[in-house]
Formats: C-alpha cells, structure tokens, sequence
C-alpha cells in the first residue's frame, strides 16, 4: 500500500533525520498542518473531514436502534470501518477490506472504546431488549500517511459533532434531533515513526515508505493510555517505547485543543 | 414509486421552490486532492461527491489489457454515510451497474488510441447523497478525468429530467425522485450533442419521452457551462 521511493531520496530522509531534520522542514515533535471541517453531510448523524497535510479522512457517524450484545445487556453499541478506497492513492485497490485498513479500523475503534469516551449506558432504550448501535465510518479521501492520527482525529470530532435521532414509542425519529451523544472523554491518537535512530511524529507519505517502525499511542484526557499499537518489522527498545510515550502524551494535549 | 398523498408542488413551485426546467445549484472545482492524476469535487443541490483519476497506467490484472488501445475503469462507490439509511460498505448491484454505464458513457471520448495497454481508472466517491448521483458521478468524473489531461475529444455532462406529479420536470431532488412517476438520466459529449448515457424508468407518454428528453439536454448543456468555468478557474492567475 505504500508505493515505491528512489534510494536516494531514502538515503536522504535519512541522513536528514540523524541530525534531527526533516525533508519536509519539520522538527521531530510538529505536526502538519490540521484543518478539521465539521458536519459536512448532512446525511449522516454527524461527520467530519480532517485534513493532515496532503492527508485527508472523512469519518460518519450513523445510528440505528438494535439488539444489545447479550453479556452487555444495558450498553449500547460501536462499530468501526474504515475503507482505503482507490480514490485515495494510486497504491490503493477495489475490494473488500484487507489488513491495512482493518488495522486502522481496529485502533481507532480500540482508543475510542477504552478512552470510555462514549458513555453506552446512556446508549441504552431498554435493557436486554433495545440500545442505540454507532457506525463510524472511515472514509480514506487522500492519501499522504499517517492515516492512524488523521481517522482518530476525524472519528473523534465526527462523535463530538452527532445529533442523535430522537425516541419515540421505541422507535428512530431522524428528522428529529435529541441533542449530542454522550460523551465523556476526547482520546488522541499520536503516531511515531522510527527511521534509524531517530523518532518523528506525524510521519507524512514518504517516511512512511522509508521508516523501520511505527508507534501509535492513543491518550485520554487525564494523559493516561487507552490504546496503543507498533507496526512494522522494526523495532523499538524500552527507553525508546517509554520517551516517545511521554512525548505523544504532550502532543496530545496541544491536538485536543482543536476539537 | 408513486405518490400517495405526498404534495411535490407547493403554490405551483416544486418543493424547493424551483420552476419545471430550473435545475438545483451547482458548484465544482477540479485538483483538490493531491495523490490522484486529476481530480474535482462537485456539490449539486445536496449531493456532495469527489472523483478520481489515475492514468494513464499499467493495467493490474494483466489479462484486461488491450494491445491496441487504452481500457477505461469505472468504480461508483457510496461511502456509508452517504444516504440515510447506512449503506454497507462495498458494492452492490446497484453502484455495479451505475460504474458500468458511466465507464461506457466517459469511454466513448477518450482517445485511447494512443495509450496502448494501459488503463485509466475514474474513482466515484458519493459523500452525500440526494438524488442524481449518477449524473453528478459523470460530470465530475469527466472534470477529473480533464485535470487528469487524459486526452478526450470532449467533456462529458450528464443531467437527468422525470416526471413529478403529472407534470415533466428537470433534475429531481431526493422527495421528487422517492415520489415521482419517471426517471430519465442523460449523459451527453456537448459538441455534438452525443448522447453517451441514457437511462430510464417510470412511465412516460411519447410526447412526454421528448419533452423530458429535451429538458435534460438542456441541463446537461448548462452543466457543459459550469464544467468548463471549473476548468478555465484552475489556470486563472
């Protein structure tokens, strides 16, 4: 899903980055520009376009009523997608989802549910019997990296920005709005690349194609943990995994402040 | 579907206040992604839609390839929370057969000609949706196929007209296209007023058919307009 790179520009980015530069001009904790547009479409309970870079991800909320899972009899429902479609990158195939794109369904569903950002009690109409389910839906429009951050940021602000149909007598009312879902925390994702020996946030397309490792580490409001993930054949030692924890952390809270 | 007890006209205006032959606003702008060829974005009334172009490129898999000529690819997709009613992710055979008709309505102005064994694939992604995302897919795809500088010895504009109520309409919006007699998509090449996709279902008489059919010529021609505003833009300093 990545693409090819010349060597030389390889070699380049790399040899940048073991004297703490980036090709892009970036220091090792910035980001790329954010830009986060709100409730787009109107179709959806609520929605949100985040632009990191050249990166740009759309996430939906919808909710139907249903049947809550049985050993969660009073709790409502999360289900997490994300599609890489082709639209997004010319590394990006038709078909059904493949490993890459359930990979960033999965963390970002992960750093939502256990953040407990999403108070599913009060997802509940009747116990045992009827509760609200959340689709959120990662729409991947532009492809430019770290995807993790840009999907967390767009899931978060999409939830934040949902209405919720109205009850009545049991059943959906969509024309009708009840105020905002319920929620508790607001949990950012922060994504390290390791290239050589260096650690970069927000890794952009092409150190992506070039790094060794890569560190997400999703944080809640308090600045504890609530998800975290390392990709890619490389490797990380302990001092390396518990400094870039105690970076994302900071980081985090500068992003929080844009939702 | 037929109406019951549904108005679509209120004081002689349809539902949005428009006349018979107006069409609802248009908005597009192409190259507003960065890793695509060619690419645009278009509002038309509330149908919000984003289209790709890749290409000319190696055909993956190698079996499609022609050894005189260029293939065009099609893929129409509705991302989930297009529609108010969450669609499940992936294709069903209503966007199948909408990327197969618009492949064959954007195909016929390609020079493919002159890209031997390769392929230009055109992404459709609808955001949201209300009715004519097939026509709004086609007009947007052509710009980004044009931004792409995909040679083509036209645009492609795309408009449909229907019959609510009785009466012989323009470009129906989501309520008119729910409740409405007839449906009638149209894709034209402009210069000479090919048409390259049409479509229809409901009921019309005959004298309806060209009524109806003129009324979308009409809009696919002040669709041509916009497209080519969309494009001019790009290049203005």
């Amino acid at each position: 899903m990545l693409g090819v790179i010349a060597d030389i520009k390889k070699d380049y980015i790399k040899k940048l980055l073991e004297e703490g530069k980036r090709l892009d001009g970036r220091g090792l904790d910035d980001y790329r520009e954010i830009e986060i547009r709100k409730n787009l479409y109107a179709t959806a309970e609520g929605s949100a376009v985040v632009s990191l870079g050249g990166t740009q991800v759309a996430a939906g909320v919808k909710m139907i009523l249903g049947e809550p899972y049985s050993d969660m009899p009073n709790r409502g429902v999360l289900t997490t997608s994300a599609e890489l479609v082709p639209l997004a990158s010319p590394t990006f195939e038709s078909g059904p989802p493949r490993p890459p794109a359930i990979e960033i369904a999965r963390v970002v569903d992960r750093g939502i549910r256990e953040s407990g950002c999403i108070d599913t009690e009060k997802l509940c109409i009747t116990e045992g019997e009827k509760v609200w389910i959340v689709f959120l839906d990662i729409h991947v429009l532009d492809y430019d990296g770290n995807l993790f951050d840009a999907s967390t940021l767009a899931c978060i602000s999409a939830l934040l920005n949902a209405k919720m149909p109205k009850v009545e007598d049991g059943k959906a009312i969509y024309g009708e709005r009840s105020g905002s879902l319920p929620m508790a925390d607001k949990p950012i994702s922060t994504t390290y690349a390791k290239i050589g020996s260096a650690i970069a946030v927000d890794p952009y397309l092409e150190e992506e194609q070039v790094l060794d490792a890569r560190l997400t580490i999703t944080t809640t409001k308090k600045g504890e943990i609530c998800a975290m993930q390392k990709g890619e054949g490389g490797g990380f030692t302990a001092e390396e995994v518990l400094n870039t924890i105690d970076r994302g952390i900071e980081k985090a809270k500068e992003l929080r402040k844009l939702l | 579907m037929k109406k019951e007890g549904v108005k679509l006209f209120v004081d002689g205006k349809r539902l949005d206040g428009r006349e018979l032959d107006e069409l609802r606003p248009i908005k597009m702008e192409v190259g507003v992604l960065k890793r695509a060829d060619g690419s645009a974005y278009l509002e038309w009334g509330e149908n919000k839609i984003l289209a790709a172009c890749y290409g000319p490129r190696e055909v993956h898999p190698r079996h499609m390839e022609e050894a005189d000529k260029a293939i065009v690819r099609v893929r129409y997709n509705m991302a989930p929370f297009s529609v108010p009613d969450r669609k499940r992710p992936g294709p069903d055979r209503r966007s199948q057969e909408i990327s197969k008709v618009t492949k064959e309505a954007l195909e016929s102005v390609v020079l493919t000609h002159l890209y031997p064994k390769t392929v230009v694939d055109v992404f459709i992604e609808v955001l949201q949706a209300n009715a004519g995302t097939r026509c709004a897919g086609i007009t947007a795809a052509s710009l980004a196929m044009a931004d792409a500088g995909i040679p083509m010895r036209d645009l492609i504009s795309s408009c449909a007209a229907g019959k609510i109520d009785g009466k012989v309409a323009v470009d129906m919006m989501g309520a008119e296209d729910n409740f409405g007699e007839a449906d009638l998509p149209l894709a034209i090449a402009p210069q000479k007023k090919e048409v390259t996709l049409l479509q229809m279902d409901g009921n019309f008489t005959r004298k309806e058919f060209e009524e109806a059919f003129n009324m979308a010529m009409k809009g696919c021609l002040d669709v041509y307009e916009i497209q080519k505003q969309a494009l001019l833009k790009k290049y203005e300093v």
